[in-house]
């Protein structure tokens, strides 16, 4: 290839590793944090109070339709307006990780909208608590349904925390910009991140689908 | 400062850079829909080479990250001999991006096109390029169109990307004017309030138009 240097690349090798390291945090506990928060924000669209579901439907609606970049300048720069200092990474899990709760919380509502009436009123007939309704009836139900979305939004996640480097994160992304900068060479740096998103993103859309199988199976459904 | 004073007083600068977002929104819409179908057409020809070349293309894409895709053409392509400047290179990136997620729609759309229409295609004696045009592609057009909708927005909000590269679009000025004043919640809030409108209020009702006026001229009302 034009001007591709080999001993460059392998130097610069470890840093991008180290990066890696980084990136698949950053997307790991941004996924971790969206899990959750999303699956309250599907539940509190389903509460019998109009107006806690009217509000968070908005809510959603409104961080799904806006860039997460500009979320993540949000987070970061309007905290210290008011006293609120929060670290770089600090700021960055809230942003990826309330961005893509809102697209997880869809995710749960299909899933739950797709378990049979007759279980939440199997459910209420038993006498069972709003807790135990949800967590032992509806939830492990509506999983599996929702199991492919939550797999593409994994993929989703760590493919966005790239956008984390504007803010100072040191992932894949900011250590290259670091290396181009430092060695006026941008060709190894953006190349090799490229591949090694390649590298990781492909295999595990390929392994979700495999899990995602398996975890049906074992659920009985086909 | 409140967000009226704020919004009074930077309200040109928030207005040209929305008018930026919105030619690369454009720009971004019209490259990714050609993508789309080529790369969707492609990746159903029977000529494995051809597939072969879509695969690719479309894992490339939706397996990297747009932010790097942009770099990639932004900072790497000059030094192959292409040097394109940030405003085109804005929109391609997003287009090229955009495209190969919209070819999946392309192929399942066409895909979900009963067998009976191909076969009533073949029977009249069409050419496969008259049946693809006349009789598959407007059908694959209306089952995909709500899909298409999603992805529209998640264009909108890619554009936001290309402020990364200097291009002055909502993205670029708020955070140019955040760096001068500092005041961040008016700023970002100007902004994330913009892309809001932009989303909610003409991107998804037009979609929702298309969508209806495509139905209606089916027949599918």
């Amino acid at each position: 290839m034009f001007d591709w240097k080999w001993e460059f690349a392998w130097e610069i090798l470890p840093r991008l590793v180290v990066a890696t390291g980084n990136t698949l945090l950053a997307a790991g506990a941004g996924y971790a944090i969206a899990l959750v928060l999303g699956l309250f924000l599907a539940i509190a669209q389903r509460s019998p109070s109009r107006a806690l579901t009217f509000v968070v439907r908005e809510l959603v609606e409104f961080i799904r339709s806006t860039p997460l970049l500009l979320q993540i300048f949000f987070v970061f720069y309007v905290g210290p307006q008011f006293g609120i200092r929060l670290s770089p990474w600090m700021s960055g899990m809230i942003a990826i990780g309330l961005h893509y709760a809102c697209y997880l919380s869809e995710v749960y509502r299909g899933g739950i909208d797709s378990v049979p009436k007759g279980q939440w009123e199997a459910a209420i007939a038993l006498n069972m608590t709003t807790l135990q309704k949800y967590c032992r009836v509806i939830i492990p139900q509506a999983i599996p349904s929702a199991l492919s979305g939550m797999g593409n939004y994994l993929v989703g996640i760590f493919k966005d925390t790239p956008m984390l480097s504007v803010i100072g994160v040191a992932e894949l992304i900011h250590t290259a910009n670091a290396i181009g900068s430092e060695h006026y060479r941008f060709l190894e740096p953006y190349t090799m991140v490229g591949i090694l998103f390649l590298a990781i993103s492909l295999p595990a859309a390929g392994l979700i689908r495999l899990m995602e199988g398996r975890v049906r199976r074992k659920m009985g459904l086909k | 400062m409140n967000i009226f004073d704020f919004v009074a007083q930077y309200w040109p600068r928030l207005l040209a850079g929305t008018g930026m977002t919105v030619a690369q929104f454009f720009l971004a819409t019209l490259l990714g829909v050609t993508v789309a179908l080529v790369m969707g057409l492609m990746k159903l020809s029977p000529n494995r080479l051809v597939r072969a070349t879509a695969v690719t293309y479309i894992e490339i894409f939706r397996g990297t990250s747009l932010l790097v895709q942009l770099y990639w053409i932004f900072f790497v392509l000059p030094l192959f001999g292409v040097s394109i400047d940030k405003f085109t290179a804005g929109y391609v990136a997003v287009g090229m991006n955009i495209g190969a997620y919209g070819a999946e729609l392309v192929r399942g759309g066409i895909l979900s096109v009963p067998k009976g229409q191909w076969e009533a295609a073949l029977a009249i004696n069409m050419s496969p390029a008259q049946r693809m045009r006349r009789v598959i592609l407007p059908q694959a057009l209306v089952n995909m169109l709500p899909p298409w909708g999603n992805l529209m927005i998640e264009l909108l909000k890619g554009t936001a990307l290309v402020s990364l590269i200097s291009v002055a679009d909502l993205m670029f000025e708020t955070k140019q004017i955040n760096g001068s004043t500092f005041l961040s919640a008016q700023a970002f809030g100007a902004a994330l309030v913009t892309y809001y409108i932009l989303a909610r209020f003409m991107v998804t009702p037009f979609m929702r138009w298309l969508e209806a006026y495509m139905a209606r001229k089916m027949g599918r009302a």
